[in-house]
C-alpha cells in the first residue's frame, strides 16, 4: 500500500528512459513501445488514453489493498501479545504446523538454527512485516482472510517471541512491528546470473 | 453369410464390432478369429461413424494425463509431439486452490504510483490492443529426482507452453499514466493465497502481457482464468493468476513468495539468492524415455529446449553418456522465450547406452550438470535447478532415467 496517484507529475519519462538504455526499447509515436513487433501494441500511433475502464475510487482502491511493506506501511490499527496469541494459535494454527510451531502437515515457524535446518521464521524471514501480511491474506489455510487485526498481531508476536526474536510481553502493532529486526535480515542478495558462459 | 448380410439382420441397423469381426470371419471363411494388420481398415468403412458435435474427445485409445499433487498436476511431456501443450495438460502450480470466477463480476484495479487509478473489466481487457505470444511457462520448482523408473513427466513437468493473447502490460500502464518514480509493481491474485510478488518496471516496458486467452481459447481456470500476468521467461509463480490487483511502488513489497519461498540458499552456507526470475536454458529428452522398450536400429531422439534469457541456438547429443557431443536438428520456428523441439537421429546398435542433451541459449549459457550447479551454489539449492538429465538404456532396449546424472 502505497499513495494513490496525488502528487504525481508527467509521464513515465524516467521509467521509459531506464528501459531504453536496459532493454533497448523504442519510443514510436510518443508513447513506449518495444523493438520487436511481437510486443508493440500497435503499429499505428496510440491515443493519449483509451478511456478503457472506470476510475478506481479510494474506497474501492481499500477494500482490495491489503498488502503490508517493510516500513509497516499498510499496517491497520490493533495490537497484540504472544500471551494473546496462543489462544489462536491453539485453535487455528496448531492442528498444521504444531503446538510449538515445530511443524506438522504443514512447516514450521520455529527454530534459529543459522544454517536452516531447518527453514523457519526464525533463520529465513527477513521481515516481520511480511508475517502480518501474508497471515493476514492467507491463513489459516481452510479460512484464510477471516482473523483479525489483533488476532494476527498477537499470532505475528507468539511466533516472534517463541523464536526468541521479541520478548513474550512485548506487544506488536503497527509502530512496533516494523522495528523488529529479523535474524536473517541481511541474508538476501540480488540475483547475480546474467547469463552467458559461467554457471552461477 | 456375408458381411452385409450379417449387418441386416442385427437389431436397429448397427453392427457391434464383435458382430462385424465374426461376419467378417464368416466372410473369408477363417476358424478363428485373429485381427490382422488392414482389416480394421475395412471394418470401419462398413457403418458410418458418429455425427458432428459441440466439442470434440480424444480418442478413447488416446489418454494423456496429468499427474497430479496436492499442489501441482504435471505436463506429460512424453505424450506430446509438438511444441504446443494442449490447454488442459497445462501444468499447474497454485497455494490456495483454483477459484471459480465469474467473468461478468472480474475486475482489475491499477493504482499507487499512477496518474489514473483505474478498475478494468474483462471487457475491458480485451478492448485493447491485443497481443498474441508463445512462450513457454515453467514454474522454478521444476525438478524432481527419482528413480530409474521416472517418466519425462515427473523429471520437469512443470513446463509447458502456449499460445497466450492479452493486452501489453506497458499499454495498461501507459493509460493509467505509471510515475517515472515506480521502478516496482505488486500482482496480486484473488485466489485462496491471495497470492503476491513484486516485479522490477523494466519487466512491464519489455515484454509483461495481462492475458485473458490460451491457445485462442479462454483460459483454463488453473491457469487464472479469466485473467492472469504473463511475464515470458521469468520462474511460473511470478506470472500471478487470477489477477485481482496491481500497484505500483518505488521499492519491492517484499512478500512471502519472494522472501521465505522462490530464493535461492547459496554455497556459503548463509545468503540467499532473491528475486531470482529468470529461468535459465534448459532441455529433457521427452523420447525415447521411460517406459520405452528400444528395439536395435534407427530411433529420432526428441525433446524440447528453452531459455527465459531469449532463443536457443543449439543443442547437442550425447549416446554415449558425454563422452562424445553432437549437435541435434532444431524445429523452426525457434522463438525466444519458448519451448523449440530437437531432434537427432540415432542407430541404437543393441550395447548399452546413455543418451543426454545439453541447451545452450543466445547468451553462450550451456546447461550445466548437476555437479557443476551443486559447484556453484552449494549442495542446498531449491529452485532454479536445471542439470542435464539422461536415459540409460539396457542391454534389453529398457530405458530408465539415469539417475545418477543429478544425484551429488
Amino acid at each position: 500500500m502505497i499513495g494513490t496517484g496525488a502528487g504525481v507529475r508527467g509521464r513515465a519519462v524516467t521509467a521509459a528512459t531506464i528501459a531504453i538504455a536496459v532493454l533497448g526499447l523504442s519510443v514510436a509515436g510518443g508513447r513506449l513501445s518495444a523493438a520487436a513487433g511481437q510486443q508493440r501494441a500497435s503499429s499505428g500511433p496510440l491515443p493519449e488514453t483509451f478511456g478503457f475502464g472506470r476510475p478506481a475510487t479510494p474506497a474501492a482502491i481499500a477494500e482490495l489493498d491489503i498488502d503490508v511493506m517493510p516500513d509497516g506501511t499498510g499496517l491497520p490499527p490493533g495490537s497484540g501479545t504472544a500471551a494473546d496469541g496462543a489462544q489462536t494459535w491453539g485453535r487455528a494454527c496448531r492442528g498444521c504446523h504444531g503446538p510449538e510451531g515445530e511443524g506438522g502437515t504443514a512447516a514450521p515457524v520455529v527454530g534459529r538454527d543459522p544454517s536452516g535446518r531447518p527453514l523457519t521464521v526464525g533463520n529465513l524471514w527477513p521481515y516481520a512485516t511480511t508475517l502480518y501480511d501474508y497471515i493476514n491474506r492467507a491463513m489459516p489455510r481452510p479460512t484464510p482472510g477471516m482473523l483479525t487485526p489483533d488476532q494476527v498481531y498477537s499470532l505475528v508476536a507468539w511466533i516472534l517471541a517463541k523464536n526468541e526474536i521479541i520478548a513474550e510481553d512485548a506487544v506488536m502493532n503497527a509502530e512496533t512491528l516494523p522495528a523488529v529486526v529479523m535474524p536473517a535480515r541481511d541474508r538476501f542478495v540480488p540475483d547475480d546470473r546474467r547469463g552467458g558462459p559461467e554457471v552461477r | 453369410m456375408t458381411a452385409r448380410s450379417d449387418r441386416r439382420t442385427t437389431s436397429r441397423g448397427q453392427l457391434t464390432r464383435r458382430e462385424l469381426l465374426a461376419g467378417t470371419a464368416g466372410a473369408i471363411g477363417a476358424a478363428a478369429v485373429a485381427p490382422v494388420a488392414g482389416q480394421q481398415a475395412i471394418e470401419t468403412t462398413r457403418r458410418p461413424g458418429r455425427g458432428p458435435s459441440e466439442i470434440d474427445q480424444r480418442s478413447s485409445f488416446v489418454t494423456p494425463r496429468r499427474d497430479p499433487s496436492a499442489t501441482s498436476s504435471r505436463t506429460p511431456l512424453q505424450d506430446l509431439r509438438g511444441t504446443i501443450t494442449p490447454a488442459d495438460l497445462h501444468f499447474e502450480r497454485h497455494h490456495g486452490g483454483v477459484p471459480e470466477i465469474d467473468p461478468a463480476r472480474y475486475e482489475l484495479v491499477i493504482h499507487g504510483l499512477v496518474e489514473r487509478p483505474r478498475v478494468f473489466s474483462l471487457a475491458d481487457l480485451k478492448r485493447f490492443p491485443s497481443t498474441s505470444r508463445i512462450c513457454f511457462l515453467e514454474c522454478s520448482g521444476n525438478l524432481r529426482r527419482g528413480g530409474p523408473e521416472t517418466l519425462p513427466q515427473m523429471v520437469c513437468g512443470l513446463t509447458s507452453q502456449t499460445e497466450w493473447t492479452g493486452v501489453m502490460l506497458s499499454t495498461l500502464f501507459d493509460e493509467v499514466g505509471a510515475s517515472p518514480n515506480a521502478t516496482w509493481f505488486l500482482a496480486e491474485g484473488q485466489d485462496a493465497a491471495v497470492l503476491t510478488r513484486s516485479i522490477p518496471m523494466e519487466k512491464a516496458f519489455d515484454d509483461a502481457m495481462i492475458v485473458y486467452a490460451q491457445n485462442g481459447d479462454a483460459l483454463m481456470p488453473g491457469n487464472g482464468y479469466p485473467a492472469r500476468l504473463l511475464l515470458p521467461g521469468f520462474e511460473g509463480n511470478s506470472s500471478v493468476k487470477w489477477l485481482r490487483r496491481i500497484e505500483l511502488a518505488d521499492r519491492p513489497f517484499m512478500t512471502r513468495e519472494e522472501t521465505s519461498k522462490y530464493t535461492d540458499p547459496l554455497g556459503d552456507g548463509n545468503t540467499m539468492r532473491q528475486f531470482s526470475f529468470v529461468m535459465d536454458a534448459r532441455s529433457i529428452i521427452t523420447d525415447p524415455a521411460y517406459p520405452r522398450v528400444i528395439e536395435p536400429g534407427w530411433h529420432e531422439i526428441r525433446g524440447l529446449a528453452w531459455s527465459g534469457r531469449g532463443r536457443i541456438t543449439r543443442v547437442d547429443i550425447s549416446t554415449d553418456g558425454g563422452a562424445s557431443w553432437h549437435a541435434a536438428d532444431l524445429q523452426a520456428p525457434v522463438l525466444p522465450k519458448a519451448h523449440v523441439r530437437f531432434r537427432y537421429l540415432w542407430n541404437w546398435t543393441g550395447g548399452p547406452g546413455e543418451i543426454m542433451s545439453r541447451a545452450t541459449d543466445e547468451t553462450g549459457y550451456v546447461q550445466p550438470t548437476w555437479d557443476a550447479l551443486r559447484e556453484a551454489r552449494g549442495p542446498r539449492t531449491r529452485y532454479h535447478q536445471n542439470p542435464i538429465t539422461s536415459w540409460t538404456v539396457g542391454d534389453d532396449g529398457r530405458v530408465l532415467f539415469g539417475a545418477e546424472r543429478v544425484q551429488s
